[in-house]
Formats: structure tokens, sequence, C-alpha cells
């Protein structure tokens, strides 16, 4: 009996920490961020406010940076996450059908996971930019094909957001790469040369065979891609500075932090009510997928 | 059957259609390489060319004719680049220590003791894990700031010490030591504390050395909260400190010397990621979020 | 169709060491397998057999010689053109499809003016699903399904497409022992009733002998013999073959040709031996001996184990290649010992000499 009190208080001792880091940085933050997107006119200096109700929604929901942001982020989810979730599955397949290199290929195709996003993402600012004194790499290897140059950075939207999607798709690569190699690696080859005496043909052995098997750690990697894309910031900032609304590529952070850390002391009200729509519409895609997903994937 | 013409030829077929098929895939596969490798290429070879042979080709050349160090010289002299790389240093080391300490005595606590309320407080556990950053962090923001902790370690340290998904995969991973190993050290009187750390902690170490990985490269990457939370130079990450070169740095927009310290920040993980391959590869295939 | 290995040999890279060696999976292997019949390659793990089967299906490559289907050189032709039905040991069913889609995949692989309607597939599943006695099962997933279950599953896949021979790997290893016995009667009656050429794969001597027309003998990636199953147990041409086939195994002992007469320690077994005097082996199937005061063998005599309709003599005897010798005799035979000392006269039809050196089959009579 001694012995499970003394286990208990063990026990507690060494959960301790972890309940009061989560409780302090987690749990805390979660209910009160709630709070605060309900608190109208709450003014960061004297912590007072007027009055509970939705206006901190309405005013999020009809600022037009907030607008922007929100299209720049759908913009970048949907064309980012199946680009990516496909690129990445066309080279897994080929490098599961490789056996020279094969490692170096995939010690390559890993590097940008370990990169520091911030500091690569200059190097592609450069590399896309157009200046009085070079028009770029990039520019210049499409002046080669013939087409004019074009200001990937400060220029028209649309080449903007190529660029943009370029690099994110660069730096979620990696962690797909990885995740569809192993899988297409764990799929059990007896059933490849039971296909292939049955004389089925590469395509039909992927839609029926690899792809199926594979399916479930598909539908994860969407999944997460949804969720991180719909996050996406840090990579904006890399490429187009820290004013993002300036550069008209802000995103929901951004649009969050902005709000958050603002020349008068900042807005939190504002920002909760935006972190909440975003953790909504995060939600609501996640659920549509799992649905989805019940009908398409399967589980073994 | 048909004759012995029509088998030469389907097998010929298959043959060219199999070299066809590898050919294409190398080409797809050094493509894409080239993509990848590209940018790292620029930047270390940007980081020797000097600022005016730099700024004379209006097309940047791939070679480098006159290699220089004077771009890295100028960034460990005229911006703070060392501080920031010492400051990460000790900002990823106390994170990752703290966070390992806080991980490894929560996971034996669910794993090997019993008490009450362990399945609820799990499971409370697990569900915390759906709770993203973006929402948290607002309220993180204020309570740093009414500590008055901006602009100071603890400050950049305290909420980025904890991570439920790493509790849970150092739970699972020491649920699989057998019992017996457990009751054998009590029958000769080792304490619990004592077992964790000469049985469990050993026998855990590859699941604990890929959480240090995966910690210090999200540590080194990280950029959000050190932007949120500090404004004065002295207490910049890399991250930031690349934001604020970018915008302040050099005086002018010397790119060279921006590249070099792009290069010096990029060259510790990469250092890393190189000995350690396997293991970082392993272990983000199984805890890898990033993507 | 018939099947033609000529001079097969296969070498596969040794991929366990560092420096470039290779292991012979298959050594100068020749063979006809006949039209229509049921063939066991049988033989110890490693031996490659697998490997032949592998040959057949087009799933590798030979290092050198021809494989021949009827008359037509398939050597180079790629698995899918060949058209054979091939039954893996872990059955390899799709665990994503459903019986139905398992074995309605070879036939969606048909191309050109091959290709078949829903319909057609549809009866050709039924018919083969009959025939293999699943008709029940078709809407089920392979994991809902016995191994036994899965296993006609797997036969009727491999042969939902007519194919020219069926090849089967391992067949009956993951069934349990009742279920084997039935199974292997079932093999027998599914190749009759198609009249398919069919060759299977095994370890198992009982299965190839008790339910092929031909066996095939292998150690080593080389051919030891081939033929008859009674036939190859009446006569094994070498030492290997008599010790592979019959359980309990053949009892073998150190002797000696002297004389024109055969010796096993002091005991003459035999006179009249054409052969020049040489170190030889004796192999003597357990039946073979017959308890019997003029004898010729003697051993010392250790047990007497009675089973019903048959019973064992335990005995010892210091030129056997053993620790015991094992006979077996009808249990009503009465069995007299004197000192100890048993006596055996040995059938001559059961007992074989094998050269010590080469240990092949010396013909005695």
């Amino acid at each position: 009996m001694g012995n499970d009190r003394k286990q208990s208080i063990t026990a507690w001792l060494c959960l301790l920490p972890a309940i009061i880091f989560l409780g302090v940085f987690l749990v805390y933050p979660m209910i009160d961020v709630l709070i605060y997107s309900f608190e109208e006119g709450y003014n960061f200096a004297s912590r007072s406010f007027l009055g509970i109700g939705s206006y901190n929604y309405s005013y999020v929901l009809h600022d037009p940076y907030f607008i922007k942001a929100l299209k720049n982020t759908f913009i970048i989810v949907i064309i980012t996450v199946p680009m990516s979730t496909g690129i990445a599955l066309i080279i897994s397949i080929a490098l599961s059908h490789i056996t020279r290199l094969k490692e170096l290929f995939q010690t390559i195709y890993f590097l940008p996971y370990v990169t520091n996003t911030l500091a690569v993402g200059l190097v592609f600012m450069i590399l896309f930019r157009k200046t009085a004194y070079t028009d770029g790499m990039v520019n210049i290897l499409i002046n080669a094909f013939g087409a004019r140059s074009i200001d990937f950075i400060e220029g028209p939207y649309w080449a903007k957001m190529f660029v943009m999607c370029f690099y994110t798709i660069w730096v979620v690569l990696p962690f797909k790469i990885l995740i569809l190699t192993s899988s297409i690696a764990s799929v059990d080859p007896i059933y490849y040369r039971a296909a292939k005496v049955d004389g089925t043909s590469k395509l039909r052995m992927f839609y029926k065979i690899t792809l199926p098997m594979i399916s479930p750690m598909i539908f994860y990697l969407i999944i997460t891609g949804f969720i991180g894309a719909f996050k996406a910031y840090s990579d904006e900032v890399a490429l187009f500075g820290t004013d993002l609304n300036a550069a008209g590529m802000n995103t929901i952070v951004g649009y969050i932090y902005d709000m958050l850390y603002g020349n008068s002391g900042g807005y939190p009200s504002y920002a909760s009510a935006a972190a909440i729509i975003l953790f909504s519409i995060v939600f609501t895609i996640t659920v549509i997928n799992l649905i989805v997903s019940k009908k398409t994937v399967y589980y073994s | 059957m048909t004759g012995n013409t029509d088998f030469e030829k389907i097998e010929r077929e298959y043959n060219a259609k199999e070299i066809a098929g590898n050919i294409l895939r190398y080409v797809f596969l050094i493509f894409w390489a080239l993509i990848v490798l590209f940018p790292f290429y620029f930047m270390i070879l940007t980081s020797f060319k000097s600022y005016s042979s730099y700024n004379g080709e209006y097309v940047p050349r791939l070679i480098v004719t006159s290699p220089t160090l004077q771009n890295y010289v100028d960034a460990f002299t005229q911006v703070s680049l060392l501080r920031y790389l010492l400051n990460t240093l000790v900002f990823t080391v106390l994170t990752t220590a703290i966070m390992l300490m806080i991980v490894i005595l929560s996971a034996f606590a669910f794993s090997r003791l019993s008490f009450k309320g362990k399945n609820l407080l799990f499971a409370l556990f697990l569900s915390l894990m759906m709770i993203p950053n973006e929402l948290v962090i607002i309220t993180n923001y204020v309570t740093i700031t009414n500590l008055k902790l901006r602009n100071s370690m603890p400050g950049l340290i305290f909420p980025s010490v904890i991570s439920v998904f790493y509790i849970y995969l150092l739970k699972e991973n020491f649920e699989q030591i057998p019992d017996e190993l457990y009751k054998a050290a009590k029958v000769d009187g080792t304490s619990d504390i004592r077992y964790l750390r000469k049985v469990m902690i050993p026998i855990a170490r590859p699941t604990i050395i890929t959480i240090t990985i995966l910690k210090v490269i999200e540590c080194w990457n990280s950029y959000v909260w050190p932007r949120l939370i500090t404004d004065d130079p002295k207490f910049f990450l890399v991250s930031n400190g690349i934001q604020e070169l970018r915008e302040n740095g050099f005086g002018r927009e010397n790119i060279p010397a921006m590249m070099a310290a792009v290069v010096v920040i990029s060259v510790p993980l990469m250092v890393l990621f190189l000995v350690f391959r396997k293991k970082i590869m392993e272990g983000v295939a199984r805890g890898g979020t990033k993507g | 169709m018939k099947i033609v290995l000529d001079h097969i040999t296969k070498k596969f890279p040794n991929i366990n060491k560092k420096e470039k060696s290779e292991v012979t999976a298959v050594d100068d292997f020749s063979y006809e397998i006949p039209d229509g019949k049921l063939v066991a390659l049988l033989g110890p793990s490693g031996c490659g057999k697998s490997t032949i089967l592998n040959l057949i299906s087009g799933l590798e490559k030979p290092t050198q010689g021809k494989v021949f289907f009827g008359d037509d050189d398939v050597t180079g032709l790629p698995a899918e053109n060949r058209g054979v039905g091939l039954v893996f040991q872990n059955y390899a069913l799709y665990p994503h499809l459903t019986v139905r889609e398992n074995i309605r995949f070879p036939l969606e692989n048909l191309k050109g003016d091959k290709k078949l309607s829903k319909e057609e597939m549809e009866e050709k599943v039924q018919r083969v699903a009959k025939l293999v006695q699943i008709e029940a099962l078709l809407d089920r997933r392979p994991s809902e399904m016995s191994g036994g279950q899965q296993q006609r599953v797997a036969i009727a896949r491999a042969l939902v497409k007519k194919p020219k021979v069926l090849l089967l790997d391992e067949p009956l290893s993951n069934l349990d022992a009742r279920l084997r016995l039935q199974t292997r009667e079932e093999l027998r009656r599914i190749q009759l009733e198609t009249g398919i050429t069919t060759i299977f794969v095994t370890h198992d001597q009982e299965e190839a002998m008790s339910i092929s027309d031909y066996i095939v003998v292998m150690k080593e990636g080389r051919l030891m013999q081939k033929g008859v199953p009674q036939k190859v147990y009446d006569s094994p041409d070498n030492l290997f073959v008599a010790k592979f086939l019959g359980t309990p195994q053949i009892n073998v002992f150190s002797g000696e040709i002297k004389d024109n007469a055969l010796f096993i320690g002091k005991d003459k077994i035999r006179d009249g031996i054409n052969s020049i005097d040489k170190k030889v082996y004796v192999g003597v199937r357990p039946e073979g001996f017959e308890p019997s005061k003029d004898g010729v063998l003697r051993c010392e005599f250790q047990k007497l184990e009675v089973m019903g309709r048959d019973a064992s003599i335990l005995s010892h005897n210091d030129n056997f290649d053993g620790t015991v010798i094992r006979s077996i005799i009808p249990s009503d035979t009465e069995v007299k010992t004197t000192g100890g000392e048993i006596v055996f006269n040995l059938k001559p039809w059961k007992t074989f000499v094998f050269d010590s050196v080469s240990e092949e089959r010396i013909l005695i009579d």
C-alpha cells in the first residue's frame, strides 16, 4: 500500500514540469484566446475592454487586409498541396525504380528539410528578383527561351504568387518524398511479382497495387499538407520581407502576427478572432478530408 | 503458339522500353536534384565573389574567377552574426535540454508508474496535440510581455520547451521495455529514478537521439516566436538576424556579404545532417511533421 | 504444353560479402516436363528449386542455357508475356481487393483482341471459383479467410486466364497438417480436371510422392534424379536421393566390397558381387529388415516399439552411420534376441550399395 502511494507521488512529481508548462503555455492560452476574441475594444495598455460581443470577428472579416490574406492563403493551399504531393509521388516512384545513385538522390532531396527557410528564402529572392544591376538568374533563363524578364519579387501579383508557391513546394517536398519513398518501399515486392506473372502493365501495377497500398500515407501527407499550408507565413517573409501587407502577399498567420505586433501596442482581440477563424477553417477541412478518406483510402 | 520471331520482337521491345524508362527516370531525377541544389550552389558561389565583381555581372557567372573571403570577414565584423549564432546555440541547447528532461520524466511516469487518473491525464495530453501553435501564441505573447521577459533568453525558451508528441513517442518506446527488467531491478533494490537513468534511458537511446535531432532542427530554424518576443538585436536568433541583415544590414545592398552570412548560418545544420544522415532521415520519417 | 529446360545455369551476386563473388543457385540443369503432367521439384531448402520456378515464370533470367515452351524459345521473354500461372508460398493475394477482384485481376490485364467484356470476365471468375469451390466467398477480403481458403483463391487467380503452365511454390507449407492432406488431394483433382501442365516445389517428400506424376530431386542446384515417384524410391541413383526419400530415413552403414562379397563389418551380407574391391555405403530401408535366426547382419538389440499395425526395432551396429537403426516390421512378427543380439536378413530389393567417394549407386545384381 505504502509502495503505491510512493509511486503516485513520484509520478506526479515527474509530471509536474510538463503540467506546469502545458498549463501556462498551452491550456490557459487556448481558453484565453477564445475570451479575447469576444472582448470588444480591448486596450493592451490599460487591459480594459468595452464589452462582450462578436465585433472582433466582424471587424476581421471586413478588413480588406484579412480578405487579401485569406485569398492568398487559399491560393497557396490549393496550388501547393496537390502539386507538392504529386511531385513527391512522381519522384518517389522514380526513386523506387532505380538502384544506382539512389542514396545520393535521397540525400540531395532531403537537404531543404535541414535548412533555415529564412536563409534560403533570401537566396530564392535574389535568384528571382529583377534589379537595376541584373535581371536575376531566373529571368536570364526565361530570356534564353525568348520571353521577357519579369520582376518576381516586386512585380505582378501572379509572378509573386508563382515564386511563393514554387518556394513553398521546394520547402515541403523533402518530408513528403521521405515519407512516400519509405511507404513505397514497404509494399511487399511479392505483389509486383504476382502482378507481373499475370501480365500487368507498369501503369496498372501503380494504380491497382502501389497506390491503394500507400493511400493511407498519401492521405496523411494531404492532411498535414493542408494544415501546414494554411499556416504559411515564414516562407512569405523570407521572400517578400516582414511587411507582407505592403507586398500584397500576407497570409492569415501573417495577419494574426501583424495585429499582435502593431506599432500601437497591438490588437490582441483582432488577432485572437483571426486565429479562431483560421482554426475553424483548418478544422473543417480536416474533417472533410477524414470523411473523404473513409471512402477512398484502404486501411489494412 | 506463334513462331520464334514474335518472341524476339517482344523481348527487344521490352528491353528497349526498360532502357528508355530508366533514361527518363534519371533525367527527371537529375533535373529535380539540380533545382534543389542550385540555390545552395548559388549562395556558396556568390559568397566568394567580391562586391564589385558581383554587381558588375549583369549575367551572373556560374564560376568564381578570383575568390575572396572578404564577405565572410564582413559578415562577422559589420553585423553581429557571431552574436546571432551564439544566441541560437544557447537557445537551441537550453531549449532541447529542458525539453528532454520534461519529456523523459513525463514519459517515464506514463509508461512505468501507476497512479490514479493516469489514463485520463494521458488522454488529456494527447488531445493537447491538436492545439495549433498559432492559436496560443497570442496569449503567450501577452504573458511573456507581462512577465517582463521580452528580449530575454527565458522569454525565448519557456514557451518552446514542451512537446506532447515527443512525450507520446518516448512513452511508446519505454513501454516496449519488458516488465521483467523492472521486476529484476526492484528485487535488486533499485529505485525508480535509478532504474530510469540506468536502464530505460540507455535502452531508449535511439528514440531520445531522434527527438533531440528533431528539436535541434526546429530550434535552429525557429522564426515566428523569436520575432514576436525580441526587438533588441542583442537577442536575435539567426532567422531574425537574416531578416535584419536583409532589411538593414551592411549599409548597402551587399548581396555577396549576405550570402556569406547565409552560408555561415546554414553550415551547422548541414554538417549535422551529413554526419547523422541515416538517423535524421529515420527520425523525421517516424516523428517529423514539417511539410 | 511441354516445357524444356536446356542446360540452365543461374548465378546470383553474393550480397553478403564485400568482394565480388557469385552464388550458383542452379547448375547446368536439364529437364523436360511432359505436357499435362504434375511434376514435383523436391529438395532441401536452398537447393535451387524455387529458382527453377522463377526461371520458368520469367521472373528471373538464366545466366546460361535456354527455356522452351513447346518448341518456342522463351528464354528472354519477360514474365508478362509468358502466360504462366504462379501461386506463391504466402499466396500474395492483394489485401485491398475482394476475392472476386483478385481473381479478375489477371483478366483485366488482357489487351487488344483478347480483351474481355464485364460479363465474360464474371463468367470466367464464376467458373474457376466453382472449380476450386469458393463460390460463396467471392465478396470477402483475403484477411477474412482461413489459410486454406486463401490458398484456393490464389490457385483460382492463377488458373483464371487459362495459363499454359501452372507453377506452385511450396503450396502446402503454410497450411496445418490436416488441411495439407486434404488440399493436396484437391490440387491433384484440379490438375486432372484441367489437364494443365503443373510444376510444384516442395521440400516435403511425402507431399511430392503422393500426388505427382514425376518427381525431380535436387541438391545444391543440380538435378540428382528424376522419374516416377515409386521408381525413384525403389531405385535411388545416389545416396542423397536414398536418404532424402522415405520416412523413417534409410539406414546407412559403412561397408566394403571384398573378393566379390559385400561386408558390413565382419558380417558378410551378400556373395557373387561383380565389382572391384572398395569401400562402400550400404543403405537399407526400414522395411528391408527381417529378424531371422539365420540372418546376415548382427546388431545390438535396444528396444521394441509397437505402434498398432507396425512395430519398430531399435538397434545398434558399430558400422552404422548414426545412432539408432530403425527397422519396421509387422507388429505380429515374433522378435527373438539372444544375449542382447538380434540378427536380420536384408531384403535385396530394399538394400542399396553406394560408392563411398562419389556416393553413386553401385548395381550389384
